[in-house]
């Protein structure tokens, strides 16, 4: 779980803290091209896609996490 | 899997023009801030592109290439047999602008001559239907005129496409020889993503009217555009390059017996540099074997991968060189062709302005 949250803070190339419950939507950082950087980190690190219109439904950082690795 | 392969075809020349005007990313910024359009060239690679001015078309970006086509190969106008026009941004709804083109350049009435209209993978499927036509007749030679002006298409008021087109125009001469043996492509569509990319009016599905021009905020982040302007669904572009690209060239290069190791270059469609690395990373290709004119000329549409190989191979095309491309784009349509290149001839490319060579 550490290792996601460090690599998903590298993905979104964020300076402050990523934390489970953060809604990644309202972070600084986040715009279409952090959200082209997520498509890319879920592909890479779990062979992960989903259409836009499914991500939309995300809200934090816990709900990609649960869909990188299927729980 | 639909799979084409020509014997004995080949391109002979290319040339290419592009407008003078010169837009510099990083310092395009009436209508964003400087921080943000050094952030969007950061991550698309981007630095500049060419703008064509309101008097120059595709189609004289196309002329401007054919004419230093014809003088640096000493090429007669009544040995081109067949000219096929590449584009989306052309002259006008109706007549074809190949068929204009045939005039301007001085061709004869013989000349066959139409227009493909398809978008980024549009140029391997010119070749592909040029290579069909020239291996199954006697046809002397053909050109390919493959033009686009994307900047006239989308919103400066757009960030999600504001900073990604540019405009340029490419001659090919096809020519038949045995020297050139086997060529072999893959062409695919997807119109249930017709929706990803598209410039939803000005066609006969919603007319131009007065409301059609009007810009409007499209999304939270407060970007501007018109119906007539395109937009982009960037996600799920990239989602769907990420599934297709690398099976399509796997798929291609099973069929050919090829491996990707056995190419001189590749040459991707100039998207932008965050796809295409991604790609060549996710495929391990050999960055050395990858030419890239994303920074200068960004993304031009169907033009970017015969201007690559233009502005990037001239010098290297001497002897037999064999070649991977690789396209996606509008429709979604995506291709893969593997195509020989024996001393293929590059001239310099010529600037235009106001419709003319300089």
């Amino acid at each position: 779980m550490n290792e996601f949250l460090e690599l998903f803070k590298e993905a979104i190339e964020r300076e402050g803290e990523v934390k489970m419950e953060d809604n990644f939507r309202q972070y600084g950082e986040w715009d279409s091209m952090a959200y082209l950087s997520v498509i890319a980190f879920m592909d890479d690190k779990y062979g992960k896609q989903m259409e836009e219109a499914e991500f939309k439904l995300l809200q934090t950082v816990r709900d990609i996490y649960n869909f990188c690795t299927g729980e | 899997m639909a799979f084409l392969q020509y014997e004995g075809v080949g391109i002979a020349a290319m040339s290419a023009a592009v407008p003078k005007n010169v837009i510099v990313n990083r310092e395009y910024t009436d209508v964003f801030s400087k921080e943000e359009a050094n952030e969007i060239v950061d991550k698309t690679g981007i630095e500049q592109r060419r703008f064509a001015d309101e008097n120059t078309c595709s189609s004289d970006l196309c002329f401007a290439a054919a004419e230093k086509l014809f003088i640096d190969n000493d090429i007669k106008r009544e040995d081109i047999e067949l000219l096929v026009f590449i584009s989306q941004t052309p002259d006008y709804r109706m007549p074809a602008t190949s068929v204009t083109l045939q005039h301007r350049l001085g061709l004869p009435n013989n000349t066959i001559a139409f227009d493909i209209n398809l978008g980024c993978s549009a140029f391997l499927y010119g070749l592909s239907v040029v290579y069909s036509m020239m291996e199954r007749s006697n046809l002397k030679k053909a050109l390919i005129l493959d033009g686009e002006t994307r900047s006239k298409v989308y919103s400066p008021r757009d960030r999600r496409s504001a900073f990604l087109f540019g405009d340029g125009g490419v001659a090919s001469l096809v020519e038949r020889d045995p020297k050139y043996g086997k060529s072999t492509f893959s062409l695919n569509s997807d119109g249930s993503r017709a929706d990803l990319i598209m410039i939803p009016a000005g066609g006969y599905r919603k007319m131009s009217s007065a409301e059609t021009v009007v810009e409007r905020v499209v999304d939270e982040y407060g970007n501007m555009r018109s119906d007539e302007q395109g937009y982009m669904r960037g996600g799920d572009v990239f989602n769907f390059v990420i599934r297709e690209i690398p099976r399509d060239i796997k798929n291609t290069l099973d069929f050919a017996g090829n491996t990707i190791d056995d190419f001189d270059f590749i040459v991707f469609h100039q998207a932008n540099n965050f796809i295409n690395s991604y790609i060549m990373k996710k495929m391990k290709m050999d960055a050395a074997k990858i030419p890239s004119t994303i920074a200068k000329f960004g993304n031009t549409s169907s033009v970017s991968v015969p201007l690559t190989i233009v502005s990037e191979m001239k010098g290297k095309l001497d002897g037999e060189k064999e070649v991977l491309m690789s396209a996606f784009g509008v429709g979604m349509t995506w291709a893969t062709a593997i195509v020989p290149f024996v001393d293929c001839v590059i001239s310099d490319i010529v600037e235009v302005e106001n419709g003319h060579a300089l």
